[in-house]
Order: C-alpha cells, then sequence, then structure tokens
C-alpha cells in the first residue's frame, strides 16, 4: 500500500485517477483507520489531502462559508459566524464521535462516507448545502444531498475529490437545528435524526422551511409536504402535531440491530417536531 | 503448620484504610505491560479464519496455498490439536471450541489458524485457506431452541435429570431442581399470586482488553506463554492438557488484566497459539480483535424464566417457584443450575422449586460473567416480588425485610444460613434518604436484592523478608481489583509495618504452587487468609531469629507492634528487635527469612446486597437516564474500603448496562450484527449518575479479620432495580432485558 500526500488537488487527483481502484482519501481517517484494521481491509493507495493549500480553512466568500475537505468538525464550533448563521449544521458535525474524535473528523468525510446514519448529512441536506467537486474530467459543485446515493456508495467519479462544502449565507430570521435520537448519552451512532431549517416573516409566522430526516432510510429523506404544513403558520399545537404525523409517515427505516421501523418511524416524527420548535425559536433570535 | 482461620475481633490498624494501589503509577503512565504488550525474539504473528456461518459441517480445509505463501511460518486445524481429552466431555467441548473439529458451531467459530511473519502475510494467508461447509440449520433463540422442530445442534445429546428419559436427541441438556417444601399446598394458602415469564439476552463482560497472548514451544518439549489470564495456572493446566505438555514445563505468566470479570477464566486462542508455536518452531503473538472478542469469547446466557410467587395478604410469602432456561451456547454446562440455585436465596421460604434447564444454542460457549446466572435469575424474581408486593399493597422495602432469610434460614438450594447480610441491607435501604427523596414528572424508582455464593478454593502465598527488612509478597491470585494494594495491607497488619514496606506481586506458575484462578470474589478472601498464614509463619522464624540473637528460650519472646520482645523478669532490659534488625543479621543466624502458606480456604461467606434506584423515561421516545443509583452491601471487613466501593459500582454500572441496552443481536442467518462497542452499548460515563455505596460489615466467621468477596454481587441486583423502576416510571411492566427505548415504546403502545 503507498501512503502520498500531495500539496495540490491536482496532484491529488492524478494520483487517484492513476489508482481509480482500491485508493483511498484520507483526511480525519476516523472511518478510514478503523477499516484498516480489518481482515478484510486491501487498499493499494491512500492520499492524504492534508497538506493542500485551503483544505483544513473555512472561508467566508459571495457564495457564503466555503468548509475545506479537511477542517476537523471541532473546528466548526470555533467559528463564531458560521455558528450564528448555521448551528444546526454545528451542532451536528459535534455529535459525532467523541472529543477526540471530533478534532480529526471532517463534515465531508462524514458525506463521502455515505453512512446512512451520518449526523451532519441531514444538517447539511436542510440548510441546502453544496459541495465543490475537483476531478479529471473538471470541477462542478452539486447539491450535498446528491452525493451519497445508497449505503456507502457516492455518485463521485473515479479520481474525483471534493474539495469543500458551501453553506450558503442564511436569510434573515432563520434558524436551525439538529436532533437524533441514541440509546446512550454520547459516542453513538443516529438511531433517527432530524434537522429542520426554517425563515420567519416579520409576523413571526413561517415563511419557509426544509426539513430532512436521517437515518430512517438509505439516503436522507427531504420530506417537501411536511415542511409546507409550517409555512404560514407560528407552530402552533395542531400544525406541529400533523407536522409530526407527516415526517413519521415520510420514514422509510427498516428494523435493524439500532432499531425497529415503528419505533424509528415514531420518534423522527417526535424529534422532527422538537427540532421544529429549537428552529423557530433560533431563528426568533436571530436579526 | 496449622491454621485457625476463625473470625477474632480485634483492633485493626492498616486494614480498613485507602492507600495509594502499588500498580497505579504503571497503568497511568502506559507502563503497565497488558497482553499484547509484550514480545519474543523472533516472534510471528497469528491470526484465526473464524467461520461465517451460525451451523455448518466443515467438509474439507484446504492450507496448501497458504502454507506456500511466503513468510508463512505454520498453518493449523483441528488435526494439529488432536484429541487428548479421553472422555473429559467438558475438556472436549474447550478443545472443539478452541478450534471446530466437525462441525462449526457458531458465527465467529474458528476452524483454522495461521502464523506468520507480519500481520500482511498473516491476512494474506487467511483468504487462501478454502474451508467447503455444508450450511445446516440454526437456531439462537432459547425457547425457540427447545421446539420440537428446532435443528438439534448435537445428536448424542438426551437430556439428562428427567425420568423417563426422554427417547430422541434434543437441545436441552439436562434439567437440575432445587427446593424444599410443598410448592401446590403453599399456593393454595397464598391470597395473591403473580405469575410471569421474562426474559433477558446475551451479554459480554466487555473488558477493555482483548485477549492476547504470546506462545512459545521449544523443541526440548518445554514451553512458556506470556497472557492475559484471571488465572494462570488454570491456564496452565488446561492448555497442557490439551496439547499433551507436561504441566510443570509449562510456565505461564500472567499479564497486567485490562478487566476480565469471569471472561477470562476460560481459554479460548491460548491453545491455538501453542500449537502454532509447536509447529512453527518459534514464538507466536496471538491478539484477538474486538469483532473475534464478541463473536467468539465469553458471553452470558440468554434466559428464558417463568416465575410463580404467592402471598398472604399480610405479605408472607407461602410458595414461590421458577423455571430457568438458560442457553449454554454450543456445548452442555450448567449455567441454569446456577441460576437455580440462587433465585430465591434472599428469602426465607417454606415451600420453594427451581427447575434449570439447559440449552444448546448456535452462539459462542457461554462464560462466567461476575456472579454468573445470578443477575437474570434476580431479574425475574425481584420483579415478581415488586408484583406482588403492588398486588397485596406492601410496600416493596417492608414485604422483602418480612420474607428474608436470616442466620438459621435453610436457603433454597440446601444450605443452612450462618450470619448474613440480606437483612441489615434491607434495613438500611429503607432508612437511606435516596428511598424517600422526591421524585419528578416521569421519575420512577425500583429497587431489588441480590446474592452470590463465593468462593475460596486453594491457594499459596510467599512472604520473604528482604535484608532490610522490607517484604516482597507473591500471590498466585491474579490482581484484577486492587488485590496487591489490600494484600500489603494485610500483610503490614500482621508483621506490624508499614504499608509501604511490603510489595505486592502476581508470581507465574514456576514460581508458585497451584493457586485457583481469581474468580468466585476470591481473590482478597482466599489470598488474604494464606498471607496472614504466611506472615504469621515468618513471625514464629524471625521469633526464632531473635532467641539466636538474643540467647534466650524462643517461648520467651513476644511479637508485638512490628518488634520482637522478650518477656519476663529475666530479659528486662533487652530493646526489642524490629523485623528490619532480625533482617540485617539473618545471614548469621541461619538465612533467608520467609513465611510460606499452601491452604484451601473454606468458608467463603455468602453475599447479599440490596440497590435503590431512580430512573426517568422519555414518554415519546423511550430513552431512559437513570438519575439516581444506591448500593448496600455486606463486604464482611472491606480491607481497603475505596476498592470495596469500586467494586459496588463497577457491578452496578455493569447492571446498569445489561438492563438497558447491551444485547447481542442475530441476524436472521444467525451472524451477530454488532460485533463492536459502537453497536453493543455499554454504558459510558455520561450515561451514569455518580453511584453512590453503603458498605456494611457483618463478619464471616470463617476468616480471621471477617472478610467476605465482594467482587460480584453487585452485578445481581441491577437488572431488576432498573426494571422496577422504569416500570414505576411508565406504569408497565418490563419484562425483557435490555428495556431498551424501542421495548419501551412498544409496551407504552400496546398498553394504550
Amino acid at each position: 500500500m503507498r501512503y502520498e500526500r500531495p500539496e495540490t488537488l491536482e496532484d491529488a487527483v492524478g494520483l487517484l485517477s492513476a489508482t481509480p481502484e482500491r485508493s483511498h482519501i484520507l483526511a480525519g481517517g476516523t472511518d478510514l483507520l478503523v477499516r484498516m484494521k480489518n481482515d478484510d481491509f486491501d487498499a493499494d493507495l491512500v492520499v492524504d489531502i492534508k497538506r493542500i493549500a485551503g483544505m483544513g480553512e473555512i472561508a467566508r466568500t459571495d457564495a457564503g462559508f466555503v468548509i475545506g475537505a479537511a477542517v476537523p468538525c471541532a473546528k466548526l464550533a470555533e467559528d463564531a459566524a458560521l455558528v450564528a448563521a448555521w448551528p444546526g449544521v454545528v451542532e451536528a458535525a459535534n455529535l459525532i464521535g467523541s472529543t477526540q474524535i471530533q478534532s480529526r473528523c471532517t463534515m465531508t468525510g462524514n458525506l463521502c462516507n455515505a453512512g446512512p446514519a451520518a449526523d451532519s448529512v441531514p444538517a447539511l441536506v436542510a440548510v441546502d448545502a453544496r459541495v465543490k467537486i475537483v476531478g479529471p474530467e473538471g470541477n462542478r459543485i452539486i447539491p450535498a444531498r446528491d452525493v451519497p446515493v445508497g449505503p456507502g456508495q457516492t455518485s463521485l467519479a473515479p479520481g474525483e475529490i471534493v474539495a469543500a462544502i458551501v453553506l450558503p449565507e442564511p436569510a434573515p430570521q432563520t434558524g436551525s437545528a439538529y436532533l437524533r435520537f441514541i440509546p446512550r448519552t454520547e459516542m453513538d451512532i443516529a438511531v433517527v435524526g432530524t434537522a429542520v431549517v426554517l425563515t420567519r416573516d416579520a409576523d413571526g409566522t413561517v415563511a419557509s422551511a426544509r426539513v430532512a430526516l436521517g437515518a430512517v432510510g438509505p439516503r436522507v429523506i427531504v420530506p417537501d409536504d411536511a415542511a409546507q404544513m409550517l409555512v404560514g403558520t407560528t407552530l402552533d399545537d395542531d400544525t406541529l402535531a400533523r407536522f409530526e404525523a407527516a415526517c413519521s409517515d415520510a420514514a422509510t427505516p427498516i428494523d435493524d440491530k439500532r432499531g425497529t421501523v415503528a419505533f424509528r418511524k415514531e420518534v423522527a416524527g417526535v424529534l422532527a417536531r422538537r427540532a421544529a420548535k429549537i428552529a423557530y425559536d433560533r431563528a426568533g433570535e436571530t436579526q | 503448620m496449622s491454621f485457625d482461620a476463625s473470625y477474632n475481633e480485634k483492633e485493626l490498624n492498616a486494614v480498613g484504610t485507602r492507600p495509594v494501589r502499588p500498580d497505579g503509577v504503571d497503568k497511568v503512565t502506559g507502563r503497565a505491560r497488558y497482553g499484547a504488550d509484550y514480545n519474543m525474539p523472533g516472534q510471528l504473528v497469528a491470526r484465526v479464519l473464524r467461520s461465517p456461518h451460525a451451523h455448518a459441517r466443515i467438509l474439507r480445509i484446504d492450507t496448501s496455498q497458504a502454507e506456500a505463501l511466503k513468510g508463512v511460518k505454520a498453518v493449523v486445524t483441528a488435526a494439529d490439536l488432536p484429541d487428548l481429552t479421553d472422555g473429559d466431555a467438558s475438556l472436549f467441548a474447550i478443545l472443539d471450541n478452541c478450534m471446530a473439529r466437525t462441525k462449526a458451531l457458531y458465527d465467529g467459530h474458528a476452524v483454522a489458524a495461521v502464523a506468520a511473519i507480519d500481520v500482511h502475510v498473516a491476512r494474506k494467508a487467511l483468504k487462501l485457506i478454502e474451508v467447503d461447509y455444508e450450511v445446516l440449520p440454526h437456531v439462537v433463540d432459547v425457547d425457540l431452541a427447545m421446539a420440537p422442530d428446532a435443528p438439534v445442534l448435537d445428536e448424542t445429546i438426551i437430556t439428562k435429570g428427567v425420568t423417563p428419559a426422554p427417547d430422541a436427541p434434543s437441545n436441552v441438556f439436562a434439567h437440575s431442581e432445587f427446593g424444599h417444601g410443598d410448592v401446590a399446598a403453599g399456593f393454595a394458602k397464598a391470597d395473591e399470586i403473580v405469575e410471569r415469564t421474562f426474559k433477558t439476552e446475551q451479554t459480554h463482560q466487555g473488558y477493555i482488553e482483548p485477549h492476547a497472548c504470546v506462545a512459545s514451544c521449544n523443541s526440548d518439549g518445554s514451553a512458556e506463554m506470556w497472557v492475559c489470564t484471571q488465572g494462570p495456572f488454570v491456564y496452565r493446566q488446561v492448555c497442557a492438557d490439551l496439547l499433551g505438555l507436561e504441566v510443570s514445563k509449562l510456565k505461564v505468566t500472567s499479564s497486567e488484566i485490562g478487566g476480565g470479570f469471569g471472561g477470562k477464566t476460560h481459554v479460548w486462542a491460548e491453545p491455538v497459539a501453542l500449537a502454532l508455536s509447536r509447529k512453527a518452531g518459534r514464538p507466536v503473538k496471538l491478539v484477538m480483535s474486538r469483532n473475534e472478542v464478541f463473536r467468539a469469547s465469553g458471553p452470558t446466557s440468554a434466559t428464558s424464566i417463568d416465575v410463580k410467587i404467592g402471598a398472604t395478604k399480610d405479605g408472607t410469602i407461602t410458595a414461590a417457584e421458577a423455571t430457568l432456561r438458560y442457553t449454554s451456547g454450543p456445548y452442555p454446562d450448567t449455567w441454569a443450575e446456577t441460576g437455580a440455585m440462587t433465585a430465591f436465596a434472599c428469602y426465607d421460604l417454606e415451600n420453594v422449586k427451581t427447575v434449570g434447564i439447559e440449552v444448546l444454542v448456535n452462539r459462542p460457549k457461554v462464560a462466567a460473567y461476575r456472579a454468573p446466572s445470578a443477575p437474570m435469575a434476580a431479574f425475574a424474581v425481584e420483579s415478581a416480588i415488586d408484583s406482588l408486593a403492588h398486588k397485596i399493597g406492601i410496600d416493596a422495602v417492608d414485604f422483602r425485610i418480612k420474607n428474608a432469610a436470616r442466620e438459621g434460614t435453610r436457603s433454597s438450594y440446601g444450605p443452612v444460613y450462618g450470619p448474613i447480610g440480606i437483612g441489615p441491607t434491607l434495613e438500611a435501604a429503607k432508612a437511606h434518604a435516596h428511598m424517600s427523596a422526591p421524585l419528578g414528572k416521569n421519575q420512577g424508582r425500583g429497587m431489588a436484592c441480590g446474592f452470590w455464593f463465593n468462593f475460596g478454593g486453594q491457594t499459596c502465598t510467599d512472604l520473604n523478608i528482604s535484608a532490610d527488612g522490607t517484604v516482597t509478597l507473591s500471590v498466585g491470585t491474579v490482581d484484577v481489583g486492587g488485590s496487591r494494594a489490600s494484600l500489603s495491607m494485610i500483610a503490614a497488619e500482621e508483621l506490624g509495618i508499614a504499608y509501604e514496606d511490603v510489595k505486592a506481586g502476581v508470581a507465574d506458575t514456576a514460581s508458585l504452587g497451584y493457586n485457583d484462578m481469581t474468580d468466585g470474589s476470591r481473590g482478597t478472601f482466599s489470598s488474604s487468609m494464606a498471607t496472614i498464614s504466611a506472615a504469621r509463619n515468618a513471625i514464629a522464624v524471625m521469633k526464632q531469629r531473635a532467641a539466636l540473637m538474643w540467647d534466650i528460650p524462643v517461648e520467651d519472646i513476644e511479637w508485638k507492634d512490628g518488634q520482637a520482645h522478650a518477656v519476663g523478669a529475666s530479659h528486662d532490659n533487652l530493646a526489642p528487635l524490629s523485623v528490619k534488625d532480625i533482617a540485617a543479621k539473618a545471614g548469621n543466624t541461619g538465612g533467608p527469612i520467609a513465611g510460606h502458606s499452601e491452604l484451601v480456604a473454606d468458608g467463603a461467606g455468602v453475599s447479599f446486597g440490596t440497590h435503590i434506584c431512580d430512573v426517568e423515561v422519555d414518554p415519546e421516545t423511550g430513552a431512559t437516564r437513570v438519575i439516581r443509583y444506591t448500593v448496600i452491601q455486606d463486604a464482611g471487613k472491606a480491607v481497603h474500603p475505596a476498592y470495596v466501593e469500586g467494586q459496588y459500582q463497577g457491578g452496578a454500572a455493569q447492571g446498569i448496562g445489561w438492563a438497558l441496552n447491551e444485547e447481542y443481536i442475530y441476524g436472521e442467518d444467525g451472524r451477530l450484527q454488532n460485533a463492536g462497542f459502537l453497536d453493543y452499548r455499554i454504558p459510558v460515563c455520561s450515561d451514569l449518575p455518580m453511584i453512590d455505596t453503603q458498605i456494611l460489615e457483618i463478619p464471616n466467621p470463617n476468616h480471621p479479620y471477617g472478610v467476605r468477596g465482594v467482587g460480584e454481587t453487585s452485578i445481581v441486583p441491577p437488572l431488576a432495580a432498573v426494571a422496577n423502576a422504569v416500570s414505576d416510571a411508565v406504569g408497565v411492566r418490563m419484562t425483557h432485558v435490555p428495556i431498551s427505548p424501542p421495548r419501551i415504546l412498544a409496551a407504552l403502545k400496546a398498553q394504550r
């Protein structure tokens, strides 16, 4: 197995293109290093992208917050502007693993690992994040939602690298929140994850809403019908009850070691309702 | 030399204090050497090939390609571990579990192993081993395994303990029965009866350190092994038996141990490592991965238990009955029998009957886990007791106090109790502030009792006095919970010297006589008895040396406060001689000074505990938090109270994990789905409150200081204490452990 640490994205793409099979990108390594310990793990090439300029930086541009692919999740929480703009994303990213893991793991890694239970992915989808992809055929920008296509599968072509995640600037009076269910208090993986982003009008009614459900389907589920129920309301109890039921209905989980279908559907609704209330309150606190 | 072990009340100076443990610095600085931290020149790396099938006949194993791979030094299969067990069924089960012979009996069962120059070659070699399996139907559930149409694991098993004997083979190895009186007559007298079925899922001890060893077989028939174990002498015996080695030619050294809890009382891959070393002619290191630890070592039984208890309106239990079905993995064992013995041990019952049923399933061979088999039985019984108390409208603590066993009670498993602690722990619980603290919304409180036998066993200890008067204590029981500290305290107490002047260590099998392993809460109980005996023997020697130094009769010498005193009018002007004084002259008075002890530590006093638990349950998600927890247990005499408290807290923490989240989850294919700490959920620190403890000291009459074992009982009550608390919080009786959030929500839904 070869370990390479290129200094440019072009070199990284070149290395990966030359070894399209059995090659891996290393940033935080919190998924890859665990897999490498398995007896059945085989790799010919590992490309460490941490030395590439900009990979470890958060930049605020006209497009919004550009978060380099190797930015550890802990660093997100240290960026006051980002925390103020998208608390739902930062809190989701900082639920992953332990404090030690958070200082290594990255949102891009979380996205490209394509685990259905990834915590940061519903939060990214709810804020309609984009990703910058560089590859042998050129660069492209796609919605974060379109990166994972199924458990462990991404839409990235051989040789392509996600270079950054871009979060838009939030509209005024926008709030975001992420809640997950785990049987423990920390160091666990989501049985259900729910992200809500909503923007208030001046009169306090919801102007727009976007909801994303994680761990209840092979990909993140975006129940637009449920989100639309919140628009034009102030989240009264009746609305929230209908919203909760709609989110439960939208969830398409499986029975597995982490939970049952019935449990996950029910809890998806409960957490979506709770997240909506938090997002609504946060929207009221912003300018 | 004869040794009187009976309890003798006296003032103790070192015992009961809380000094720093001698192994602490090495552990916190990373210098302590665990199983994987030992290396030998020329050492090879071993990896094990494991069955992906829950039940399969092994038709063919072809290792030729693996053997031909450059860097591979040995490949072994069952053919390299010939059957030397000579009809000993339990030894054969260990052999077959180490390496499958004709059938793979569970997902993870070893079928071959390789030793290679490094891990990469070893992994590659595993992939080159061809195994042809005939996949057979499997069964993993305890109740389904007893069904008439269940696939039978072993066609030679005809249920023992039932008359007439069945004529067909089944997965039920044996029935065992305990009790006395007439339960039918007892139930006829009852005003209220509770009858219910409970289930518990299989759990793992969850020790943080995986199994690890370095084995080295020499061409002259000698061998040595460095290994993480709770019992080097037992490992030596079992490995020697399985490999045909002479016991004294196999030297086993125990490493520091990162948790055992019973799981390291059984051999797993150690005989395989020895077989690889024998074949390769080089030392072999074998370290199990976490995945292997879960799939192929140490789980508990999964159980299904029927309980029936009846009482009169005044709160007197008139009869109690239980049928306990325990899985033993794919081999016969006696785990249900132990459950049947412990189930009602806390109570004074006129009519009681328990039946234990041992059930074979396609899961790993069951191993001991801290008071093995008792927590599940206590879960069922203490849940039913709780229900019955509610039904007759009596306080749950008062109900237990009224029916608690006491000195003179004939226990449900036979023996008559001496002085015991169940009543006092219950009285302490009743008086505890926790019991009357207010509860908030969605909160509930539960309590439960637990029992464990405790064990003594064969023990051997050497106490050597150095020329400077400091003391080396060599013990044969592995230190799993701070026993080097407590045994140093005991030596200091007997000799009358400072704790800091005693250095205790765990000896290897070539340096000390046979010791049973550290199990049955025996480490401090039995080795302290042997240490007291060895110290008294050393004192006898020192008195003789003082007599020589003074040239007076030994009868005129008394040992007091760590010094030899000349007594009698004619010796008044002789200044006392300290251990240091006597040790300094040892070369001129007869040579090295030592005290030895070999004994069987009989009379390990039975142990009881009572736990109180508060939980808060989110009724919308089933999420449960333990918000307060109190352990009250009888220690006989707490030698090092901080470590006794640690044992109480550790058992409670493990029991809480078992109660709420821990379980083996199998897929339809019989494969384990959660072989890792991500999805096998032991509690993390933030899941637990600070666990409050209260030590009671009801002296054990069979130990000079009154010591009882304390390590295991604390895991017995938590399953029931948590279940009773959750049931109180949600208003539904929870009967299936772990009481996971999906089970809670499902129970709430069923009630609505």
